[in-house]
């Protein structure tokens, strides 16, 4: 199916770190492939390792264990030139707008610090022009009115577009994108994911998008896949539009039927999937085999709980990590 | 029927450094009992400052510049105005006839009270001083909100998840009985299960219980799965009100259509959605006319000149447009029996 | 979580502006304003005063005077001027203490935040150093080092008080730069690739401007205490004039004793109590100085 080296590449990456004498395992065996100019969706609810896995694709976090490629080399053996190329190449933008721009630098010099520092002009001059060719990159127009503003002067929806902005001044090819539009306003978020979705079709980016919603997640990653994480696994992966209409791991399955829609009718007969318990495992205790296994309405004893399942295909045109589906597509 | 709570006139200014913010501009809405109504707004829309000026727990920079909001849900006592309640009248009147829960509330808890504490220290300060009594109901309310009442009843707030945490301040709001809850934002920090238990628990008790629920959220989807009428707020006024599903399907104010049309849903094409140009007016020295006219489609003159009043377009169904026929019917009646 | 509002607490930041600008929010409180011009009466006293007023000579006729409009606050023990002697007395005293100040916070500023940026070794090494520092008691120490060195030097007085006052500071500045480590924009920072040198000095610095300003202040309001007590216990061998000086001698003298002789000793105590109750009062209103919000009127 990938028609070049993927440019990024997790194999097997596990995470843990020490709380006192526990091990917390956030990530196990997380498995993803980035194709160029693709755009990855990671959805999933608080714990399930998501920003950790975009952490360690930005390379602010190592892996404790497994392979983590960029354009097929480790990234942990990489040194001077060639690690400093993968950083420039890999930037992240964060979810809150009021915390993410330092607040004593107003846009220039917020936007010129990365360009002098790594030589991309040569003069006040060059920079300045510069910057003011990122602001309308972004829809900060005009950018004259901008250059000299503080972030209190912006509103959450301007600041994300700054950050933005400050991504783009090394000219990167992957953007890691954590929940950038989660804490902005609601009518201005589909704008924000519109000049994300330009600028990735301008510039050829590849997009790592984590967020919560699932419907801003189908509504960005349309044309590219979902990842759903559970408890530091990838329960499935596909298609965006399948994903979202046609889930087929339990989990995901769960979430599609539990969210609700901007439409009264809709909303109030769609069919709930029941899940066994309400109670989400803690990480330091992940159950066996399937960690959803608890909570599954399919479960199946005796092998659910025993043996982990691997992402396989799925009667959908999903893969996804479980027993059922597996078997059904197997059947079918 | 009689309202529980009838809002007229309701204004609220802040002292900021650049003059008076008008976070709420004459609001005027009934609450019926037993009913769930939804506001609706985005950051700055004055809701949440409504419904703290309806338990009058706004901060001291503020002023209620005019209006009255008459209570009516007590059994055989007269209607009284909240605005004009002494301290200890309001403590009677705060969570025994009306009760909030806020935003962020999972911090609310006091993290070295055990739950219990808590739960005894609300009752005592709203004037209820049987102990035994109160165990028993915050138990009886924890297995209504779905939670295990001894193990909570006993618990330090760290040792609940947040959405446990959520549950027991619903059930504490809801510990004296009151006519009227008042949820701000009751499910943002949320997982998406989680939320989903909230919003069954709340359908449930509500109708176990039967009290009058007022949520404010900027979720159009929560509103779509709880409300019975919508309130759409902008700029600190009303701009629309309505059942549900008049307001959902044949919406009479272009910034509830504009609202609708920019959150993504789970069905339908991408190529839908729209986001509402611009930003919300200066509210110190907000634009003449409608407030909302910079960034409306269909804005006309007359628009920028004359503020257009909250008036019925159809039955129980007012917004404040001058060009509310103009806007498309999504779907002009409703469909019964499930989906396709 | 309150998901539309800002969340974190007023910035900081260092003025570029000209003078005018932020002396406005400065003077706008009461209490500013006492505090900027009590500050600048003593050092135009202090630094200008020599220029303009003669030095004073002894004069045993005129011993212990009482305040007249020639003797504004009467004659000390040798019929000397005692105001004349607060003006020269000022000079000294204030050097040492900014001197002492200066060395004291950056010491202690750059210390802390290459500790708690780099962490690790850095961290446990400059932590070692400072608890070492605490655990020796300041005024035997400078008691044993007087024997050996001639404290007569500003610089070196100023020296030995910032070497045991910087531990202190450089807690504190330590906890704020962790927390401040972890603020998003420093993350951006790192993932840019800014370097360490640019991250702590020109993206976290900046946002504790008005805590380094503040500390910088009360840092010479210590100095000055920690000068009185090496001179009182009389560690500091005699120049001309210098506040503290006029305090041992009078002191040694028995000037309190009765209302006559007081003024010699209180003099310099009133000078040193104004002009550090002047220096506090501007510490705690300096803060405005330094908000961009303010600044750029938002």
């Amino acid at each position: 199916m990938p028609s070049e080296t993927p440019i990024f590449e997790l194999r097997g990456v596990h995470r843990s770190f020490k709380s006192g004498r526990q091990v917390i395992k956030v990530l196990q065996d997380v498995n993803l492939a980035l194709q160029p100019r693709e755009i990855l969706c990671l959805v999933g609810e608080s714990g399930c390792g998501k920003t950790t896995t975009g952490k360690i694709i930005a390379g602010m976090l190592p892996a404790s264990s497994g392979e983590v490629l960029f354009e097929g080399r480790a990234v942990a053996g990489l040194k001077g030139e060639d690690f400093n190329a993968y950083r420039k190449a890999v930037q992240i933008v964060h979810q809150d707008p009021y915390a993410s721009l330092n607040p004593t630098h107003n846009l220039y010099r917020t936007l010129s610090f990365p360009l002098f520092r790594h030589k991309l002009v040569k003069n006040n001059a060059e920079a300045r022009a510069r910057v003011l060719e990122l602001l309308e990159l972004v829809d900060l127009t005009p950018a004259t009115d901008f250059i000299e503003k503080y972030p209190h002067q912006l509103s959450g929806g301007q600041r994300q577009r700054v950050a933005v902005a400050r991504a783009l001044t090394v000219n990167p090819r992957l953007i890691v994108a954590d929940e950038p539009v989660s804490m902005v306003d609601v009518s201005i978020r589909v704008s924000l994911l519109n000049t994300l979705t330009r600028l990735q079709r301008q510039l050829g980016l590849t997009f790592v998008f984590i967020t919560h919603d699932l419907a801003v997640a189908r509504y960005f990653a349309w044309e590219g896949r979902i990842a759903v994480m559970y408890l530091g696994r990838v329960v499935e992966i596909g298609p965006a539009p399948e994903v979202t209409s046609n889930p087929q791991h339990p989990y995901t399955r769960a979430l599609i039927s539990s969210l609700p829609e901007p439409d009264p009718e809709l909303t109030r007969s769609k069919q709930r999937l029941e899940l066994r318990s309400q109670d989400i495992p803690s990480l330091l205790r992940i159950p066996s085999g399937c960690a959803f296994h608890p909570r599954c309405p399919f479960h199946v004893p005796g092998k659910c709980d025993v043996e982990r399942p691997q992402l396989a295909p799925t009667p959908g045109a999903s893969w996804a990590a479980c027993h059922v589906t597996e078997a059904a597509a197997v059947r079918g | 029927m009689q309202p529980v709570l009838s809002v007229r006139n309701l204004s609220v200014e802040y002292a900021a450094a650049r003059g008076k913010v008008k976070a709420v501009n004459n609001v005027s809405f009934d609450l019926f009992p037993a009913e769930t109504l939804a506001i609706i707004g985005e950051s700055g829309c004055g809701k949440t400052t409504l419904a703290l000026a309806l338990v009058r727990l706004l901060s001291r920079s503020a002023r209620i510049v005019s209006g009255e909001v008459t209570f009516s849900g007590a059994n055989g006592v007269m209607p009284f105005d909240i605005l004009t309640l002494n301290q200890r009248q309001l403590r009677a009147y705060r969570w025994r006839n009306c009760a909030m829960v806020f935003q962020s509330a999972l911090n609310a808890l006091n993290p070295v009270l055990k739950v219990k504490a808590q739960v005894q220290d609300t009752a005592r300060a709203h004037g209820e001083r049987d102990e035994k009594k109160i165990e028993a109901r915050a138990l009886q309310l924890f297995k209504a909100v779905r939670l295990d009442p001894d193990r909570v009843y006993n618990a330090y707030p760290h040792e609940l998840s947040g959405g446990m945490r959520q549950r027991v301040l619903l059930a504490l709001g809801l510990l004296l009985d009151p006519q009227i809850v008042i949820l701000d934002e009751p499910t943002t920090a949320l997982d998406v299960l989680t939320q989903r238990t909230i919003i069954e628990v709340l359908k449930r008790i509500k109708q176990e219980m039967g009290f009058a629920l007022v949520f404010i959220s900027h979720d159009l989807s929560m509103a779509a799965e709880l409300a019975d009428r919508i309130v759409t707020m902008y700029a600190g006024q009303i701009v629309e009100i309505g059942p549900v599903n008049d307001v959902f399907y044949r919406p009479k104010h272009p910034y509830t259509t504009g609202l609708m049309r920019a959150v993504p849903g789970l069905h339908g094409d991408k190529a839908d959605l729209i986001s509402i140009p611009g930003s919300p007016p200066d509210l110190i020295a907000p634009p003449p006319g409608c407030k909302f006219a910079p960034r409306c489609p269909y804005a006309t003159a007359i628009c920028t000149q004359q503020e257009p009043p909250l008036e019925a377009r159809a039955p129980n169904h007012a917004s404040a447009c001058h060009h509310w026929d103009q806007i498309p019917i999504l779907r002009a009646t409703e469909r019964n029996g499930s989906d396709a | 979580m309150s998901t539309l509002q800002p969340t974190v607490p007023t910035p900081a930041a260092l003025p570029k502006l000209r003078p005018v600008a932020w002396l406005r929010p400065l003077l706008k409180h009461p209490s500013g304003a006492f505090g900027f011009f009590g500050v600048m009466f003593f050092i135009l006293l202090s630094f200008v005063g020599p220029l303009v007023i003669p030095p004073t000579k002894a004069n045993p006729s005129n011993q212990y005077l009482a305040p007249s409009p020639t003797n504004i606050l009467g004659t000390d023990n040798q019929g000397k001027d005692i105001f004349t002697q607060i003006v020269y007395g000022g000079a000294p005293v204030i050097t040492v203490a900014l001197i002492a100040g200066l060395i004291k916070t950056a010491v202690a500023i750059t210390l802390g935040a290459l500790a708690a940026y780099l962490g690790g070794v850095v961290d446990r090494v400059i932590n070692g150093v400072a608890n070492f520092i605490l655990t020796i008691p300041y005024l035997v120490a400078v008691t044993v080092l007087a024997s050996f060195i001639r404290l007569n030097s500003p610089v070196l007085l100023a020296f030995l008080i910032a070497a045991f006052a910087w531990p202190v500071l450089m807690r504190t500045v330590r906890a704020q730069v962790l927390s401040l480590r972890e603020r998003e924009y420093i993350e951006a920072a790192r993932a840019l690739n800014l370097g360490t040198f640019h991250i702590i000095f020109r993206e976290i610095l900046p946002n504790m401007a008005s805590y380094i300003a503040i500390s910088m202040i009360l840092a010479m309001t210590n100095a000055i205490y920690a000068q009185i007590a090496l001179i009182t216990l009389g560690l500091v061998p005699f120049s001309d004039q210098n506040w503290g000086i006029m305090i041992f001698k009078a002191r040694t003298l028995g000037a309190i004793n009765t209302a006559r002789t007081a003024m010699y000793i209180l003099a310099p105590v009133l000078a040193i109590a104004l002009f550090q109750w002047s220096l506090v009062t501007l510490a705690r209103s300096i803060e405005d100085v330094f908000n961009p919000r303010l600044r750029t009127g938002a």
